[in-house]
């Protein structure tokens, strides 16, 4: 690195052409351009910046760790109690269960609003204007009461016959009343984010695909929504993320997630803080979860939109390891190693390429 | 692989107040290549695109060996036909898109079986080898398993012509298919159209390549302002052409 800049600048101090050397602003005599020494930058104001940010982060350490308020050995131990895992585990469902309601029916409401029939783009507008307007709470209790206004639901035609009869009770407990609350609601986002999605991909893959003749179902599955899924995963995990944390809401049902089964410990034995520290603790592992999900979902739908993909952090890792291993040993790069990475590898750390695109 | 009849009277087509076509009346007989040239908004792409009913058109009728494309007459009315309809009679007509429209997310052999398994329920193994074949025949048999974007803007277009040839169609249309490629790839592109317009497919190519046209045309047709100008034999329309719009268009390009 330092001796390519050099060469640099050296190249910069030769005088253009039909100048005496030594003319115009050279240095008249000194050492040889070879001998120049590079001399860094320094950056005073970038290591102020630092040392006031490492101090403030051992202020937040030391009093994490001298405040015994946070009583840490309370959380250690309700971190793994076995309620708060059925709680844990309670929110994983709900969040999992309404996501997948919520993008099916989501996907369905995009492609009305696409659809050419106006009632079709009306029911899908009025449905995303309804249930983007009304609280998600307001909309929990209502289901939940969905007894009160119908005892009984049944299957029939309208203003006809009637064939299958169910108890309201007994079909949506709260478990359900929370998913079709959670679940309906994200559908009205989703349906957005969708179309955004297909809006997205380039008119000429649809006239293409319409030209091959291929049926509308597979233009829509297999040309489309694939491409669309590029832009609709990033904004679709923030939804997912926001969904997680928002099945806390779902506590004014009593039902057993993990934000209701804290709040009821900690109100037994008063230890609200630390309890509220263990909510925080698993909400913030099932986050991380998601978002190492979310990096392997977006690598796949980036197939064919990026020239090559870059490694993930475990290939990376392996590569490393191995050039650094054939560097030291004098032995042969492994062959599993593409020879464009093991050329960047120096002295074992990685040295990202200057862009991700070539020119054609 | 034989050619169809292509035959199209009196289309009109408007997009709000502009008059893109205003009846133009057009037969390229089987196994004839068409090579329709013609200053830019003249109407060229548009009624390439209405020929395979990509654009719905105002009047008039488009039709391949007798059979309307996107309707059914009934009398004295033309019923637009069900998408279902006007998808399996888009088959029988190839199109090569200006900027490749390759689906970028598949290789390039699931590109040019898509078509064949999914739109004509041919069996997989056979649309496969067929494809392989398309491809070895544009010089890209070692390519299969590339995505688009690895691959050179000419080398793109011609997986195009591969995939809208593995239909089978009775007439490719190619939409100015050399004008989004880099001047030195322009050529391997054309080579393999001019090996086409051997085969008995019938071919219309809008394009701006004069030297192409009369190299490889039966037939140059030059429109202008949404009507076709004039028609011909390339020695007549671009050597000897009649109308003066020809004449100053010619002047222009050459």
């Amino acid at each position: 690195m330092s001796a390519d800049l050099a060469e640099g600048e050296s190249r910069l101090l030769y005088p253009p052409p039909g100048l005496p050397p030594g003319g115009s602003g050279a240095p008249p005599a000194g050492p040889a351009d070879e001998d120049l020494r590079v001399v860094a930058a320094r950056h005073p104001g970038r290591w102020l910046a630092t040392g006031v940010v490492a101090v403030l982060l051992a202020m937040v350490v030391s009093s994490l760790v001298t405040n015994d308020r946070w009583e840490w050995d309370v959380v250690a131990r309700y971190l793994t109690w076995p309620s708060i895992l059925e709680g844990a585990w309670a929110t994983v469902r709900l969040t999992v269960t309404a996501s997948i309601v919520g993008f099916a029916l989501g996907t369905v409401l995009a492609l009305m609003r696409l659809s050419r029939s106006p009632l079709l783009q009306g029911v899908s507008w009025a449905y995303t204007w309804v249930f983007r307007s009304v609280p998600l709470l307001l909309q929990l209790l209502l289901w939940y009461n969905l007894a009160y206004l119908y005892p009984v639901l049944s299957l029939g035609i309208p203003f006809g016959p009637e064939f299958l009869f169910f108890d309201t009770l007994d079909l949506i407990d709260k478990f359900w009343a929370a998913i079709l609350g959670l679940g309906l609601s994200q559908a009205a986002y989703s349906a957005e984010i969708v179309r955004a999605g297909i809006l997205g991909v380039d008119q000429g893959q649809h006239e293409a695909a319409a030209s091959l003749g291929l049926p509308r179902h597979r233009q829509v599955r297999r040309i489309i929504l694939p491409q669309a899924m590029r832009s609709i995963v990033p904004t679709a995990v923030n939804e997912v993320i926001g969904l997680l944390k928002g099945t806390s809401i779902v506590y004014v049902l009593a039902y057993g997630e993990l934000f209701y089964i804290v709040s009821v410990i900690y109100g037994r034995n008063g230890r609200v803080v630390p309890l509220l520290i263990v909510a925080a603790i698993w909400y913030l592992a099932l986050t991380t979860l998601i978002t190492v999900v979310q990096y392997y979902v977006e690598r796949h739908y980036a197939k064919g939109a990026l020239r090559t993909l870059p490694p993930t952090p475990l290939q990376r890792a392996r590569w490393e390891a191995q050039v650094g291993w054939a560097r030291l040993t004098g032995a042969p790069v492994p062959d599993g190693v593409p020879p464009a990475f093991a050329a960047r590898v120096r002295v074992g750390r990685w040295v990202a390429p200057r862009t991700d695109r070539g020119t054609a | 692989m034989s050619g169809g009849l292509l035959e199209i009277r009196g289309l009109h087509k408007s997009f709000g107040l502009l008059e893109a076509l205003r009846g133009v009346d057009l037969t390229v007989r089987p196994g004839e290549v068409a090579a329709i040239i013609g200053p830019s908004g003249s109407g060229k792409s548009t009624l390439l695109r209405a020929i395979n009913h990509l654009e719905k058109v105002d009047r008039g009728f488009v039709s391949l060996d007798g059979e309307l494309i996107g309707y059914a007459r009934r009398g004295s009315t033309l019923r637009e036909l069900t998408e279902r309809e006007i998808l399996r009679r888009r088959t029988r007509i190839g199109f090569v898109f200006q900027n490749f429209n390759l689906f970028p997310h598949l290789t390039v052999l699931e590109n040019v079986v898509e078509a064949p398994i999914y739109a004509q329920g041919r069996p997989r193994a056979e649309a496969e080898a067929e494809a392989r074949e398309l491809l070895a025949r544009v010089g890209l048999a070692d390519r299969a398993d590339a995505r688009p974007r690895q691959l050179s803007g000419g080398q793109q277009q011609r997986v195009a012509i591969a995939r809208a040839l593995a239909l089978r169609p009775a007439v490719v249309l190619f939409d100015e298919p050399t004008s989004a490629l880099d001047p030195e790839l322009v050529d391997e592109v054309l080579q393999v159209i001019k090996e086409l317009a051997g085969t008995g497919t019938t071919l219309v190519v809008v394009t701006h390549e004069v030297a192409f046209a009369r190299e490889v045309a039966d037939t140059v047709v030059f429109m202008d302002e949404g009507v076709v100008i004039e028609q011909g034999p390339p020695e007549q329309v671009l050597d000897r052409p009649a109308n003066p719009r020809t004449k100053a268009f010619l002047e222009k390009v050459l």
